[in-house]
C-alpha cells in the first residue's frame, strides 16, 4: 500500500497520478470467515479494523449490500462530539472523540476531523441549567466543556441572531474539542487499512438468509453465494430489524425513523463552528464543510419510514430554525436535501452486545449518535467479538437493560423511539 | 469568441434598453435578455472562474444547468451569491460580480492553481495535509488544523452577505387536477387537452416565457400562446420552479415574484414557496444538451449548440463569428443553419459515418465526417481548436482550424429530476444513449423531450397522450391512448463522450465548476471508486450548484467502458431536490424573527405587563418571571416577592397550566387508572394533588385534579406537558380502553387562572366574592363554584404551591382582567405583591416541591420522594413497571435539600453533588434547583443524592460546578425546608 | 407530503397529525405481568413495507386513526377510527 503523504503526492503529480492503485481489494467472497461482520458502513469498516489491529484477527470479511457508506455513513452531518451525561455512554463517546483526534494518521487518511468547537444555545435560564449538569459530569470526567455568557458568545460568532429572535439567545454551552469531519473519507479510511492488515470487504453482497444450526449461526446466504463464519456481527443501522428477523429472533427495541439532511451551494468561510440549538419544538444543527457548503438538520420526519427521502414539512420546519438564529442565510440556496434510516432505539442509546445466539453479536440503535460513536463503535464491537465479554463501559448496553430498569436514556423522553433526535 | 447582437433576431424589445454594471463598469441590454444574453451582446468573455484551477469561465448554457456564468448579484445586504446568468432576467440598475476570484475574474491569482493542478488531482486532500509534510510527522489534528484555514479560504464560490436578509418570502397552498411542469410543445398540448376535458390545470414554467424550446425558433409568438391558454381556464405559474416532487403528488415550487425587478413594492415578496396537491402530476420537463470531453474544452466560448440557438432566436445575440459546431446527432444541424443564416463561418464536425443532408451542407457550411473536435488552442478565449479522427482505437490529430467559438452537442439527457425525487431509478437508453425516466406506479405522466421524444410533433402527441393518461389514472375514462416511441433522429446518434488526448495530463473537463477531469475518472477507477456514488463522492463529480446537470453522463459512460461494462449496469446516482438551488429564506418563508414560532399569551398578558412584569419565555408561553421595583434586579425583586407572600399575599398568573376537562360515567375508573394515587373516592368539591406515570412507570407529569360532580372532573397538568398529556388521555381512551364512556376536553385556554397565596389570601378573596362565608368555609384541598362581587362566575380552589395558604381562581378567560383588577385591589390593601416565575420557583424548592426540572424523564415516583402516596391496592398505568429490576434500587438517587456549609456560599442548578475525596466521575447526586430562601436568609437548593437524605447524615459533601468556577461544601437536608408539618397551609 | 384521509375531516396533509407508533401492538392488562409489559412498550416487529400503525389527528378533530401504511413507499391502503364506537357511527352515515 502506497502511504499517503505529501511526498507520493508531489511524485504522482509528476507522473500523471499513475502510482496509485486500489485502496481496497474487490474480492470474492472465501467459503470461511473466522468473523463476518454484517453491514459496509463506518460502523461495520471500524469494527473489521479493530478486529485485526487490536485482536490480530485476520480472517474477517465485511459484507455490503451495496457500496460501502451508502447508508447513514455517507448521509450525515459529520458533527463529531462527546457531549453525553449517561455513565458509561460519555466514557464511549469520549473515547470515540480520542480516536477520532488522531484518526487521520492511525489510518494515514485525512478524515479532516476539524475540532472546529461545537457550540449548544441555549435560550433560557432552566437550559442552561441542564446543559451545566451535562458539561459538569463532562468536566469531572476529563472532558472539555465550558458555558459561554452572551458576550464571549457575540463575539465568537457575531453572526447569530442577536436582535429579533422569538427566543433570545442567552449563551451556550461550549465543547472546544468537538467539531466536524468528512465522513466519506472515515470509510474510506477505515476501508483501505482493515484491507491493508488483509479484511475482505465485499461489497454488492446482500445477505439474503440465515442458516442455523445446533441453535448456532453456521452460514449466512448472500447474492453471492453461502459463506460460513464462525461469530457473526451485524452492523446494519435501519435495516438490523430485518436481519434480526431472518435469524428469527423476534422483535427488537428499535424503530427505523428517517432524519433528513441538508446542504446548500458552496460559499467562501461563513461559519467557522458547529452550531445547534433546540428550542419551541424546533431543533437545529449547523456546520460548515471544507468546501464551503452548509451542512444542517433538524428533527426526524415523525413518522416511520425506510425510504430515504424527506417531506416537505419538514425541510420548512429546518429552513425556520436556520433563519431563526441565521437571518443572513436567507439568500443562500439549498443544493440538496435527503433523508437516512435511523435505527432509533427505545431510549435514544445504542447497543453493543451479545445475542440470544452464541456466536452473534449486535451493534445496532444509534439513533442520532452514530457517526461521531464510529471509531469507538468499532473499538468496542471488535473487543466484544474477540473476547466475548462487554468493556464495562458498555456493559449496560444490551437488549435486556429495558427490562432491568437500566436508564440510559440521555434526553429522558421514554420509550417513544422518535423523540429520541 | 466575438459575441455581439444582430438585427432582425430575438424575441427581445429593442425599443427597452436597460442599463447595467457588470464588475462596476456600465453596460446595456435589452427588456427581455437575461443577463448571460447581455454580457453575450457586450462580448465579455470571462465570466467566473472555477472551483479548484480557478480557470477562467464563460456562459456554456442558456439554463438551469449552467456551471460556468456562476456570477454574484447585488451588494450588502442584499448580495446574492452563485447566480445562474442564464437564468437571471435583466432589469435596470442589475449589477452583477464575478467570483472566486482575486482580484478579479480577469486577472485572478488564483490561477496559479491551473499550472500546479497536476498536484491537485481527485482527491488529494485525502492523502496529505494531515501532518508535516512530506511524511505527515506528528500527532492529532492541530496541522491539519492550520492547512484547512488556506483550503477553506481557498474553497466556495460567492461570498454570502453576514447582514440579516432584509427580503420578504410568502408561502402559498393551492390544490389542482392535473399539475403540468414545463410549457414546450409537449406540456401546453397536455395542458389543453386536460383543460378541454374539464380538468383544473395548473401549467409550471420555470422560465419567464411560455414555449420551451420553441423560444429558440425564429418565429414563436409567446403571447399568442398565453392568450389561449388563458382563455381555456389554465392556471398559469411562469418564473416558477417545480423543485421537488413528494408524496401523494405534492409539488414544491419556487415562484420568483421580485428577482426581476429593478424596484420592488415593499408589499410583495421577492419569492413565493407553493405547496401545490395535485390529482395527478404530468412532467414534460424537457431535456439537456450534453457537452463532450476533450482537451480544454472550458475555454471560454465553449458553448452547447442549443444554447447559441436560444441566444440567437430569443436573444438576438450571434455567439460567434467563426464557429466549430461538434456533433454525434441530428440536432445540430439545424442551429448550424440557423446561424450560418444570421451570418457567421460555420463547420460542423460529425463523428458519424457520412449522413444525408440539405445542399446548404455541401455548399455553404462545410461537414467533416468521422471528425471529432482534439483540443482547443487558447486559455482566456479560444484561438483554434485540433480536430481528429479516430484510428484504431486512438484519436489521431488531423487538423487545425481558426475559430472563435466551439458549440458542442454529445446528445440530449431528458430532465428525470422529479421521477427520481419518487425514488424511481431511470433507465439506459442504448438507441438514443440517455436516461430515460423509469416506471412508477403514482399518478404521474411523463410527456414530450422528458420521455426522450425528440421530434416536436411526436412531442405534442405524447402530450395528449399525458392529459388522457392522467384522465385514466384519476379514474375518469377508461381512454385507448398511447405514448409515442422514444426517439425520432433521421440518423442513429453515435457514442462520443470523450476524446482521449495522448498527453499525459490532459484538461478535459466532465464536471466543468467542480474541475473534475476525464483524468479524476480514471484516477477514482484506478483507486477502487466504482461505484457512481463513489465516483462522486471521490471526485466531487455534480456535486456543484448544476447537480451535474452537464457532465454526469460523461463520467458515467467513462466509468463503464474502464469496468467494461454496459452504461445500464453502472447506473446513475440519485436526483435529490431541489431541482435548482432554492433560497432557504423562501423555504422559511413569514416564520422568521418574533414570528419563528407563535406567541402564546395569557389573557392577563397585557395587564402583567401593564403592572411592571418583565417576562420570560416559557415553551411558546411568556409568563411573568418578576415584578421590579424602580431599580431592582431579578434577586432584589424575586426575594422581596417570596417574602410578602410569606407575610402577608401575593399573586401570580398560572393560566399557563394546562386544563382538562373529563367528562363521563367512567371518568372515576378513568382517572384513578391515569395518576399513581389513589383517586377512586376523591369526593365531590375536592381536589388532590396526583401524579402520572409513563407506560415504562417513569413519573411523566403531575398536578392536581378536582371532582366537580359525580362524573365531572377538570385536570390540571404543568405547562410543559399540557399538550402531551392531552394526547395521551385521548390515545388511551380511544385506542386501549375503548370501553371507558369518557370524554376529554382540553380547555386550558378557556380558563384564566391566579394563585393568591400567603396569610392574608383568604381576607383578599373574602372581599372579592359574593359569598364571603363559602370562602370562609372552604376547607383545604376543597373546591368552591361561586361569583365574583360583580357577578362573574369563578371557580376558587384551595390549593397551596407556596406551603402557605394558599387559592387558586380560575374565571372564564374574557373575565380575566377584572378579576386581576379586582384581585390587586384587594391584594394591595395588605401591602402584597404581584409575584412571577422566580419567586414562584424560590417559594416551592423552599416546601421541597418538585417541577419539569426535577421530573427530567429518567425520575420514579420513589426518587421524587413521592414514593408513599402510590397506591398499592391498585393498578395504574406504569404499575407493572415502575419497580422493575435496579428502579426499586434504594441506591438510586433520591429527592433532598442542600445547604451550603458556608451560609454566604451560593450554587447553582446543574452542579454535580460529589463525595469529599472523590470530586470526579459522575458523582453522587445533583442539585436540580436553587433559591435563595428570604425566610432561612441563605441559599437553599433540592436536588437528588445516591441513597438519599439518610446516608450522608453528618457527612459533608461537595458541590462541584466546573463549568461556572464553582465548589461549595454542602449539608444534606430534608426538601421540606420550610414549615415541613405543612402547618401554614392548613390554617 | 402525505395526504392522510382523515374519515371525519377529509384529506389532509399528514403534518396535521402526529404518528403514534405501532398500531399491532396489544397492550397488556394494567396488571399483566413485567415480562408483557416489556415486550408491548418496547419490543417492536419494525416492518419495512405495510404495517398497522396509529395517527393523532391533533390539528384537526384529534381522532386517533388506525392507518395501514407503506413504511417503503409511505402509500396508505386504509384509515379508520381506531376506536370501535367512532367506526360505527362512520359507517352508519354511509
Amino acid at each position: 500500500m502506497t502511504r499517503f503523504n505529501a511526498w507520493n503526492v508531489f511524485k504522482n503529480g509528476l507522473n500523471g497520478q499513475k502510482g496509485w492503485s486500489r485502496q481496497w481489494r474487490d474480492p470474492e467472497p472465501r467459503s470461511n470467515y473466522d468473523v463476518i461482520i454484517v453491514g459496509g458502513g463506518l460502523h461495520g469498516l471500524a469494527t473489521a479494523y479493530y478486529l485485526a489491529k487490536n485482536h490480530n484477527l485476520n480472517n474477517i470479511a465485511v459484507l455490503e449490500k451495496g457500496w460501502i457508506g451508502g447508508g447513514n455513513a455517507g448521509r450525515n452531518t459529520t458533527i463529531v462530539r462527546s457531549n453525553y451525561m449517561m455513565p458509561g455512554n460519555h466514557q464511549f463517546y469520549e473515547h470515540s472523540l480520542k480516536l477520532w483526534e488522531n484518526l487521520s494518521h492511525d489510518l494515514n487518511y485525512n478524515v479532516m476531523f476539524s475540532q472546529r468547537v461545537h457550540v449548544s444555545l441555549f435560550h433560557s435560564p432552566g437550559a442552561k441549567d441542564s446543559y451545566a449538569r451535562r458539561y459538569n459530569i463532562m468536566r469531572l470526567n476529563g472532558t472539555d466543556g465550558e458555558l459561554w455568557d452572551l458576550k464571549k458568545l457575540k463575539k465568537k460568532i457575531p453572526i447569530l441572531n442577536y436582535n429579533n429572535a422569538r427566543f433570545p439567545i442567552m449563551g451556550a454551552a461550549v465543547q472546544p474539542r468537538a467539531g466536524n469531519a468528512r465522513h466519506d473519507s472515515a470509510v474510506w479510511g477505515y476501508a483501505r487499512s482493515a484491507n491493508a492488515l488483509g479484511v475482505d470487504i465485499i461489497q454488492n453482497c446482500e445477505v439474503t438468509g440465515i442458516t442455523r444450526q445446533n441453535g448456532n449461526i453456521d452460514s449466512l446466504q448472500t447474492s453471492k453465494g453461502s459463506i460460513k463464519g464462525k461469530k457473526i456481527g451485524f452492523a446494519v443501522a435501519g435495516n438490523t430489524s430485518r436481519l434480526w428477523q431472518m435469524a428469527q429472533l423476534g422483535n427488537l427495541p428499535i424503530e427505523s425513523h428517517k432524519l433528513q439532511a441538508f446542504v446548500t451551494e458552496a460559499i467562501k468561510p461563513f461559519l467557522d463552528h458547529v452550531v445547534v440549538y433546540g428550542v419551541g419544538g424546533a431543533h437545529f444543527y449547523i456546520s460548515q464543510t471544507d468546501k464551503g457548503s452548509l451542512v444542517f438538520g433538524g428533527d426526524l420526519d415523525w413518522y416511520k419510514s425506510y425510504a430515504q427521502r424527506g417531506n416537505l414539512p419538514i425541510v420548512q420546519d429546518v429552513a425556520e430554525a436556520a433563519m431563526a438564529i441565521l437571518p443572513s442565510i436567507g439568500r443562500l440556496r439549498l443544493l440538496r436535501h435527503w433523508a437516512g434510516i435511523m435505527d432509533m432505539s427505545m431510549d435514544g442509546t445504542f447497543f453493543i452486545c451479545k445475542t440470544p445466539i452464541s456466536n452473534l453479536y449486535l451493534n445496532a440503535g444509534w439513533n442520532y449518535g452514530g457517526f461521531k460513536a464510529s471509531p469507538a463503535s468499532g473499538w468496542y464491537f471488535a473487543d466484544l467479538i474477540a473476547n466475548e465479554q462487554p468493556h464495562k463501559y458498555i456493559q449496560h448496553h444490551h437488549l435486556e437493560r429495558f427490562e432491568q430498569g437500566i436508564n440510559l436514556d440521555e434526553r429522558g423522553a421514554g420509550p417513544d423511539p422518535k423523540l429520541h433526535g | 469568441m466575438t459575441s455581439f447582437r444582430i438585427k432582425n433576431y430575438g424575441k427581445v424589445n429593442r425599443k427597452k434598453a436597460i442599463s447595467f454594471k457588470w464588475e462596476n463598469k456600465k453596460y446595456y441590454g435589452y427588456e427581455g435578455d437575461s443577463l448571460a444574453s447581455a454580457l453575450l451582446a457586450n462580448n465579455i468573455k470571462i465570466v467566473g472562474r472555477s472551483f479548484k484551477y480557478h480557470r477562467p469561465r464563460g456562459i456554456m448554457s442558456c439554463g438551469v444547468e449552467e456551471s460556468g456564468g456562476l456570477v454574484t448579484i447585488g451588494s450588502y445586504d442584499k448580495r446574492d451569491p452563485n447566480v445562474r446568468a442564464t437564468t437571471q432576467e435583466l432589469y435596470q440598475g442589475l449589477t452583477a460580480y464575478g467570483q472566486n476570484a482575486f482580484p478579479n475574474v480577469n486577472f485572478d491569482l488564483g490561477e496559479i492553481n491551473n499550472y500546479l493542478s497536476r498536484f491537485f488531482a481527485a482527491g488529494f486532500y485525502y492523502k496529505t495535509f494531515m501532518g508535516i509534510p512530506p511524511f505527515e510527522w506528528g500527532t492529532g489534528t492541530s496541522i491539519w488544523m492550520v492547512f484547512e484555514k488556506f483550503i477553506r479560504k481557498a474553497a466556495g464560490m460567492g461570498k454570502l452577505s453576514t447582514l440579516p436578509d432584509p427580503d420578504n418570502y410568502e408561502h402559498a397552498h393551492d390544490f389542482c387536477d392535473v399539475l403540468i411542469v414545463g410549457s414546450g410543445p409537449a406540456g401546453i398540448a397536455a395542458a389543453k387537452e386536460a383543460a378541454d376535458k374539464k380538468l383544473d390545470v395548473i401549467l409550471v414554467e420555470q422560465d419567464s416565457l411560455l414555449g420551451g424550446d420553441q423560444l429558440g425558433d425564429r418565429v414563436f409568438n409567446v403571447d399568442e400562446v398565453y392568450s389561449e391558454l388563458k382563455n381555456l381556464n389554465i392556471r398559469i405559474l411562469s418564473k416558477t420552479t417545480a423543485f421537488g416532487l413528494y408524496d401523494n403528488c405534492v409539488m414544491g415550487l419556487l415562484e420568483k415574484v421580485t428577482d426581476h425587478k429593478a424596484e420592488v413594492n415593499d408589499s410583495l415578496p421577492r419569492q413565493r414557496f407553493w405547496t401545490i396537491r395535485a390529482k395527478h402530476i404530468i412532467i414534460g420537463s424537457g431535456s439537456l444538451e450534453r457537452h463532450i470531453a476533450f482537451n480544454n474544452n472550458d475555454v471560454p466560448g465553449v458553448m452547447t449548440v442549443n444554447a447559441s440557438k436560444h441566444y440567437l432566436n430569443r436573444y438576438g445575440v450571434l455567439t460567434g463569428k467563426n464557429i466549430v459546431i461538434s456533433t454525434n446527432n441530428d440536432s445540430a444541424y439545424k442551429t448550424a443553419e440557423s446561424l450560418y443564416n444570421a451570418g457567421a463561418k460555420v463547420t460542423v464536425l460529425d463523428v458519424r459515418q457520412d449522413i444525408s443532408l440539405p445542399p446548404i451542407f455541401k455548399d455553404k457550411i462545410p461537414v467533416r465526417f468521422q471528425t471529432v473536435p482534439y483540443n482547443i488552442n487558447g486559455s482566456r478565449k479560444i484561438k483554434s481548436i485540433d480536430l481528429a479522427t479516430i484510428t484504431d482505437s486512438s484519436y489521431k490529430k488531423i487538423d487545425t482550424i481558426i475559430c472563435d467559438q466551439v458549440l458542442l452537442s454529445g446528445g440530449w439527457s431528458p430532465v428525470v429530476h422529479l421521477l427520481s425525487h419518487r425514488g424511481s431509478s431511470p433507465t439506459w437508453n442504448i438507441d438514443n444513449l440517455c436516461f430515460l425516466p423509469g416506471n412508477t406506479k403514482e399518478n404521474i405522466s411523463i410527456i414530450g423531450a422528458a420521455r426522450g421524444i425528440w421530434n416536436r410533433e411526436e412531442c405534442i402527441k405524447s402530450g395528449i397522450a399525458g392529459a388522457l393518461d392522467a384522465m385514466n389514472k384519476m379514474g375518469l375514462t377508461k381512454t385507448n391512448y398511447f405514448f409515442p416511441k422514444e426517439g425520432g433522429w433521421k440518423n442513429p446518434i453515435h457514442p462520443l463522450y470523450e476524446v482521449k488526448h495522448k498527453k499525459l495530463i490532459s484538461k478535459s473537463f466532465v464536471d466543468y465548476q467542480h474541475d473534475v477531469t476525464t483524468d479524476d475518472i480514471r484516477l477514482a477507477h484506478r483507486e477502487g471508486f466504482e461505484s457512481v456514488e463513489h465516483l462522486k463522492r471521490y471526485t466531487t463529480l455534480g456535486m456543484a450548484n448544476d447537480q451535474g446537470k452537464m457532465g454526469n453522463i460523461i463520467a458515467i459512460s467513462l466509468m463503464a467502458d474502464l469496468l467494461d461494462k454496459k452504461i445500464s449496469e453502472v447506473g446513475t446516482t440519485v436526483f435529490r431536490p431541489p431541482y435548482t438551488p432554492i433560497a432557504i429564506g423562501a423555504l422559511a418563508g413569514r416564520h422568521v424573527g418574533k414570528h419563528f414560532r407563535p406567541l402564546r399569551v395569557t389573557p392577563m398578558h397585557q395587564w402583567n405587563l401593564d403592572n411592571g412584569a418583565v417576562m420570560i419565555e416559557a415553551g411558546l408561553y411568556q409568563r411573568p418571571w418578576y415584578f421590579p421595583k424602580k431599580n431592582e434586579t431579578l434577586t432584589d425583586s424575586y426575594i422581596r416577592e417570596a417574602t410578602i407572600v410569606r407575610k402577608s399575599v401575593g399573586m401570580c398568573d398560572v393560566t399557563s397550566l394546562g386544563k382538562i376537562s373529563i367528562q363521563g360515567i367512567d371518568s372515576t375508573e378513568f382517572i384513578n387508572r391515569i395518576y399513581a394515587n389513589p383517586f377512586a373516592k376523591l369526593p365531590i368539591n375536592k381536589t388532590r394533588y396526583g401524579i402520572m406515570l409513563r407506560d415504562d412507570g417513569i413519573v411523566m407529569d403531575d398536578g392536581t385534579s378536582w371532582r366537580l360532580s359525580e362524573n365531572e372532573y377538570l385536570m390540571t397538568t404543568s405547562t410543559a406537558q399540557a399538550g402531551k398529556v392531552m394526547s395521551w388521555l385521548e390515545e388511551l381512551l380511544q385506542t386501549r380502553w375503548t370501553d371507558l364512556k369518557v370524554n376529554v376536553t382540553s380547555v386550558s385556554e378557556q380558563w384564566a387562572a391566579v394563585a393568591i397565596s400567603g396569610p392574608k389570601s383568604r381576607d383578599v378573596i373574602k372581599s372579592c366574592v359574593e359569598n364571603s362565608i363559602l370562602i370562609e368555609n372552604l376547607p383545604f384541598m376543597g373546591f368552591v363554584s361561586t361569583k365574583l362581587i360583580d357577578g362573574i362566575p369563578c371557580r376558587i380552589v384551595r390549593i397551596s404551591f407556596s406551603g402557605e395558604l394558599g387559592y387558586e381562581i380560575y374565571i372564564e378567560s374574557d373575565y380575566a382582567n377584572t378579576m386581576m383588577n379586582l384581585l390587586w385591589r384587594e391584594v394591595k390593601k395588605f401591602n402584597g405583591c404581584l409575584y412571577g416565575l422566580e419567586a414562584l420557583g424560590a417559594l416551592r424548592v423552599e416546601k421541597g416541591h418538585v417541577t419539569g426540572a426535577e421530573l427530567d424523564g429518567r425520575v420514579t415516583i420513589e426518587d421524587a420522594g413521592l414514593g408513599k402516596m402510590a397506591s398499592s391496592k391498585k393498578s395504574y398505568v406504569g404499575s407493572a413497571m415502575r419497580k422493575r429490576g435496579v428502579l426499586n434500587s434504594l441506591e438510586r438517587e433520591q429527592l433532598v435539600g442542600f445547604f451550603p456549609i458556608n451560609k454566604k456560599h451560593t450554587f447553582g442548578a446543574g452542579t454535580i453533588v460529589c463525595e469529599k475525596n472523590s470530586i470526579k466521575g459522575f458523582g453522587v447526586g445533583r442539585i436540580t434547583s436553587v433559591t435563595h430562601s428570604p425566610e432561612l436568609g441563605h441559599w437553599i437548593g433540592i436536588g437528588f443524592v445516591k441513597g438519599g437524605k439518610e446516608r450522608w447524615k453528618n457527612i459533608t459533601l461537595i458541590g462541584s460546578d466546573p463549568v461556572r468556577n464553582k465548589q461549595m461544601e454542602l449539608k444534606v437536608v430534608s426538601p421540606h425546608m420550610i414549615d415541613p408539618e405543612g402547618k401554614r397551609m392548613h390554617v | 407530503m402525505i395526504r392522510i384521509k382523515c374519515p371525519y375531516c377529509g384529506e389532509r396533509d399528514h403534518s396535521e397529525f402526529t404518528y403514534g407508533g405501532d398500531a399491532s401492538i396489544r397492550y397488556p392488562a394494567l396488571d399483566a405481568s413485567r415480562e408483557d409489559w416489556t415486550q408491548a412498550i418496547f419490543f417492536r416487529e419494525n416492518i419495512r413495507g405495510f404495517q398497522k400503525e396509529t395517527w393523532h389527528h391533533l390539528n384537526g378533530c384529534r381522532m386517533w386513526l388506525e392507518i395501514e401504511r407503506s413504511t417503503v413507499t409511505h402509500e396508505i391502503k386504509s384509515v379508520k377510527p381506531c376506536h370501535p364506537d367512532l367506526q360505527k357511527i362512520m359507517d352508519s352515515k354511509k
